[in-house]
Parts: structure tokens; C-alpha cells; sequence
């Protein structure tokens, strides 16, 4: 579960940012809306803890957020947020299944292969695990980052414009996997999208 | 999945870069390593036979071939000179031991040396086999001389003029093998040890010069210059031990100036000798280190590009939990990696160049160089292989705690 309240942000004194709260409880999906330079990835980096607000709080599994070092912030990162980028990116060096495990391993939990098997099994990669992910097609490597994703049973899940590269196809398949796969560890789904294509797919919307 | 195998992973996936730096460091390592064997095994090669040995008389001439000639066999001897004028010196009281030395013929290639117990005595050389030789004719043969030749005990054979094995042979007095010596780890290994009597007999029905011997051939030299008299007995050169460093002082001048003869002192013409060769192995290692810093430079260059490109993974890495220390540490990793792998690669190839080496000094001078152990030196060498690595790798990746995860991450 994750709630924000009167989050402000500024990069300068001309580029201020002031987010409306949201919440969005375990098991629920939440899509945020805005066309571009409204602050969208902005505001997930906040939720993300990769940037700290100016002012107003950020609630994660029930706990407040504010006031702690950059390690404790990377800490929490790592255990409780699941994060989706727009555009799949990797580890170049290492395979598919390497960069799964990678998101256990720098959150310090035990490199489960079997978990990660299982899940591309589920997202539809499996047999692509031993290549190198830019032999992946955009829609798969989406695919493998949901999988990262979920690696570490996250509380939350975050995803920033994760169809806007995808043709419609892919992009139903992978909202449809990321809502079936964050509902059935029990997360929180935060999408933030400018993609009118996600509309009708959550009932619950905030605008920007 | 750990720090290793990822440093691994980036090694990998740059192929050609992570070559041309270890190629670098492994040449750069390889030829310092290569310098340092030589130069210890020749050092120990030169020393260990010039022990004990304070100067050496013989014809005049170039001072330095006549060490080479007397001392480690491997040059032309600049002539001959009176047995009578070298006996005389033993009258010298400075003088402890004079070692009579005659050559001229060879076995194969292994030149077979007229000399008195002495010299054997001065080596050390301890009779593995059979007896010492005692009679004109009898020869002992060193270790190495008795494998290649493949003679043994009661063997006879001709020797060849001159001190190649195509020189003409003597075939009407054979030499007969009496016994073999220990291996001593000196010259003595690769000679055919006999006393003076039998090289006088073997020229004193001097044959004339077959066709296309040299004109200035040093070991014609007692054919063609002088005739051969009974009483004017002749030898090559000899090896002098003095009683005392004070010989030192006086007899070579008076050697040199009253007689003729000439003295050269061993340690005087090795030092020479290491001081005209040690230009160019300065100008080597000058190189060499040359490489080894651009072999550095490569491994900053190939990091600082591929950072540049592996900026977004590494915001990635930062943002799924990694401390920048970690990832710090990883990209050390990778230059050290590459300082290990051209630092054992250059070890590797010193020792297959000195073994290369080794071969082509056996087949010329019979000299053999096999001791392939680490040097000292070489743990001097690795740490600076490792501390190279380690700056190469540090410069670039100090950028990594300067990186702004948010905007790297929002940039693409």
C-alpha cells in the first residue's frame, strides 16, 4: 500500500512541481494520467524515493517516509518497490536471467532461480532466459522487467510509461500480466502513463 | 550473480578492448619479466665461471675476446703464446696458480681444451664415470659434451681442426675417452678436457692448412705464423691466481709491458662487457615500461567509454540497491582483472621467450639457461601491474559517486 500526501517539488524556482495525493491499497491498481512536462516522472521518482520532496510525506506498508538517509531510502527501494521504466533497460553485459537475479542480489535476498523460471514462465519468456536481453524484442524486454520486478515481492509496484513503446498487441498483454502478477503477490500497482490506450483498464485514475 | 561475475560479464561483452589492454600489459610485463631473467642468468652464467679466476694471459689482442675465449669458450682465442713465458710466472710471488690452457680442435662442436689438473681442480669437477685422463690422448669429457656427443667410456675418436665441428679432421690420432664429469654448472660442461701433451701431438706433424680455412683463423695460427720447434712449446692462454689482491696492482702492467704477452682481468672486462650490453637493455626496459603506462592509459580509456555508455545501468544498479561503493568496487574490479590476467600472460610469455632464447644460446654457445622460477623482481612487478590497474580503473569510476540516479534515469 502506498499514500502520498501535499508532495511539492522543485528543480528551480521556475520548474515547481505540486502533486495531488493518491493512494492506492494492497492488491489495487492506480493509473496517473498527464500529457508530457506535467511532472509525471517526476512524481514516480518521488514515490520511488529517488528524489526527496520539498515538502509532504510519502506512506509505504504503512510506514513514513521522510527524514531517512539515502542508504535507508535505497534499503526500502530495494525490499519494497518493484520499478518498471518506460524503456527496458538492463545490464547489457549479463542474460536474461542474470538480470532477474541481479535485482535480488543488490537487495541482498537469496538469488531464487526457480522463482525466476517460474515467473518468466508466466510472463511468456522462459525460453529466452539464457540470451542477452537486447535480443529480446521491446514487448519481451517489458516482459523481463515486470519479471525483475516482482523478484523481490514487492509492496509496490511502479510503473513509469510502460506501454508508450509497445504496439497495442504488447501493450494489452503487458498491462494485463502486470495487473494479474502485481494482484497475485498482493501489491500496489502505481502506473504512470500519458497512454489514452490505458483508459479504460483501471477504475481507479488520478490526473495530473 | 555477484560483484565478480558481473565485472566478468562487462570484461566479456567488451572483447576487444579488454584484449588490447591486457595485450598491452602482457607485452609491457613480458619483456620487463624477459629482461630480468636474462639479465640474472647471464649475470650468474658470467660470475659463476669467473670465479676465482683473477687475470688471464695470451697473445695480444682484444682483452675482452681473450676472457671470452679462455674463460667461457665462446670466442675466437687471439693466438698462441710460449709455454716458457708463462712457466715463468709461477715465479711470480704474487702469483698462487697458473693455469695452462691449449685449444684449437673441437668434438661436434665441443671444443676439446689441453690443460693440466689444475683446472679441473679449479671447477670443481668431480669425475662421474671412469678415471682422469693421465696419458697424451686421454680425454674426460664434460656432463653436457658426453650426452650430445653420445661417446662413451673407451670410445676413440678424431677430432676437427678449428673450433667449428666442419673444420677438417685429424684422423690420424684418435683420442680415447677415459672418463665423464659430474655435471658442474660451468664451462667445464661443455668441454673435452685433455692435457697439454695431447694437443701438441696432435699438431706437431702440422699438417698444412686445409683449403678454406680462414687466413686470420686464431686456431690456425700456430700452423701458419710459426713453425714448430721441440723446445718452443706453445699454449693458447692461461688462467692466473693470485696470492694476494696486490698482484692485482703491478703484474698485469708488467705483463703487459715487458713481455709478449698481454693480461686481462676478468672482472674489469665483464663489467665492460655488461656495461655495452646494458644500453640496450636500458633502452628495452625504457620501452618496455612505455607500453606497460600505455597499456594503463588503455584500460582508462576502455572504462571511461564504456562507463559513458553504461551510465543508465549503473543509475539502474544504484536504484534497485546497490551502494555506489559496491558498484565502485565492481568496476575496480574489472582493472584489476585485466591487470592479473596481462600481468600472468607476460609472465607466461618471458618464459617462453627465455626458453626460446635458452635453445638458441645452447645451439650456438652450448650454454644452457633453464631456471624459469619467479623472481623477486617479478613480485615488485605484479604489484605495480595491480596498482596500474587499480589507478586506471579508479580515475573513471570516481564518476560513479557523482552520478544523479534520478536524472540518469529520466534522461532516456
Amino acid at each position: 500500500m502506498i499514500t502520498s500526501k501535499n508532495l511539492h517539488f522543485s528543480y528551480s524556482s521556475q520548474k515547481q512541481f505540486s502533486f495531488p495525493d493518491i493512494s492506492c491499497n494492497d492488491k489495487e491498481a492506480l493509473l496517473i494520467l498527464g500529457q508530457s512536462g506535467r511532472g509525471k516522472t517526476t512524481f514516480l521518482h518521488l514515490l520511488a524515493l529517488l528524489l526527496q520532496p520539498d515538502s509532504g510525506n510519502i506512506h509505504i506498508a504503512g510506514k513514513e517516509l521522510s527524514g531517512l538517509s539515502s542508504t535507508e531510502r535505497t534499503n526500502i527501494r530495494a525490499k519494497n518497490l518493484g520499478i518498471i521504466y518506460q524503456r527496458a533497460h538492463f545490464v547489457s553485459a549479463l542474460s536474461v536471467l542474470d538480470n532477474i537475479l541481479l535485482s535480488s542480489y543488490l537487495a541482498g535476498n537469496k538469488q531464487d532461480k526457480e522463482k525466476a523460471g517460474y515467473l518468466a514462465e508466466q510472463l511468456g519468456f522462459a525460453e529466452h532466459l539464457h540470451k542477452k536481453t537486447t535480443q529480446l524484442s521491446q514487448g519481451e524486454q517489458q516482459r523481463v522487467s515486470i519479471a525483475r520486478a516482482l523478484m523481490n515481492n514487492p509492496n509496490v509496484i511502479l510503473a513509469d510509461e510502460p506501454t508508450s513503446n509497445l504496439d497495442d498487441n504488447n501493450c494489452q498483454k503487458v498491462i494485463d500480466l502486470l495487473k494479474k502478477q502485481s494482484f497475485s503477490i498482493g501489491a500496489s500497482l502505481v502506473v504512470v502513463t500519458h497512454d489514452q490506450r490505458l483508459k479504460d483498464e483501471f477504475p481507479n485514475q488520478v490526473f495530473l | 550473480m555477484n560483484l565478480l561475475k558481473i565485472s566478468l560479464a562487462n570484461l566479456k561483452e567488451k572483447k576487444l578492448n579488454s584484449f588490447l589492454s591486457a595485450m598491452l600489459l602482457t607485452l609491457g610485463i613480458g619483456m620487463i619479466s624477459l629482461l630480468l631473467l636474462l639479465n640474472k642468468q647471464l649475470d650468474e652464467q658470467f660470475r659463476r665461471n669467473i670465479k676465482g679466476i683473477d687475470m688471464v694471459v695470451g697473445a695480444k689482442g682484444s682483452p675482452l675476446q681473450l676472457i671470452l675465449s679462455s674463460i667461457y669458450q665462446i670466442d675466437a682465442p687471439t693466438g698462441n703464446v710460449p709455454l716458457s713465458e708463462v712457466n715463468s710466472l709461477k715465479r711470480n710471488p704474487f702469483i698462487k696458480n697458473v693455469i695452462p690452457l691449449s685449444m684449437g680442435d673441437n668434438y661436434h662442436g665441443f671444443r676439446i681444451v689441453g690443460t693440466t689438473t689444475k683446472y679441473v681442480d679449479h671447477f670443481q669437477a668431480k669425475i662421474a664415470e671412469g678415471s682422469m685422463f693421465s696419458q697424451p690422448m686421454e680425454v674426460v669429457l664434460g656432463s653436457k659434451a658426453a650426452k650430445n656427443s653420445a661417446l662413451k667410456i673407451g670410445d676413440t675418436f678424431a677430432s676437427s681442426h678449428g673450433l667449428d665441428s666442419d673444420g677438417d679432421a685429424h684422423n690420424d690420432k684418435k683420442y680415447k675417452v677415459v672418463g665423464i664429469f659430474e655435471p658442474t654448472g660451468s664451462v667445464v660442461d661443455q668441454l673435452v678436457l685433455t692435457n697439454l701433451e695431447s694437443v701438441w701431438e696432435i699438431h706437431e706433424h702440422a699438417e698444412a692448412p686445409a683449403a678454406g680455412v680462414k687466413e686470420n683463423d686464431p686456431a690456425h695460427e700456430e700452423d701458419m705464423a710459426e713453425p714448430h720447434h721441440e723446445d718452443e712449446k706453445q699454449v693458447t692462454s692461461a688462467l692466473i691466481q693470485f696470492r694476494n689482491p696486490m698482484g692485482l696492482i703491478t703484474i698485469p702492467r708488467q705483463i703487459n709491458e715487458n713481455t709478449s704477452m698481454q693480461a686481462a682481468l676478468p672482472s674489469i672486462e665483464i663489467n665492460r662487457l655488461f656495461s655495452l650490453l646494458g644500453v640496450g637493455i636500458d633502452t628495452l626496459r625504457v620501452l618496455a615500461l612505455v607500453i606497460i603506462v600505455i597499456a594503463g592509459v588503455s584500460v582508462f580509456i576502455s572504462l571511461y567509454s564504456s562507463l559513458k555508455e553504461r551510465k543508465y545501468e549503473m543509475a539502474l544498479m544504484l536504484s534497485m540497491g546497490a551502494t555506489r561503493t559496491k558498484l565502485f568496487l565492481m568496476l575496480l574490479m574489472e582493472g584489476l582483472l585485466l591487470a592479473v590476467t596481462g600481468y600472468l600472460a607476460g609472465i607466461i610469455l618471458s618464459r617462453a621467450g627465455l626458453w626460446l632464447f635458452g635453445r638458441a644460446a645452447e645451439q650456438d654457445f652450448h650454454y644452457s639457461i633453464r631456471e624459469f622460477n619467479v623472481l623477486p623482481e617479478e613480485i615488485y612487478l605484479l604489484a605495480g601491474a595491480l596498482i596500474l590497474g587499480l589507478l586506471a580503473a579508479a580515475l573513471p569510476s570516481l564518476g560513479i559517486y557523482r552520478l544523479n540516479i534520478s536524472r540518469t534515469l529520466a534522461e532516456e
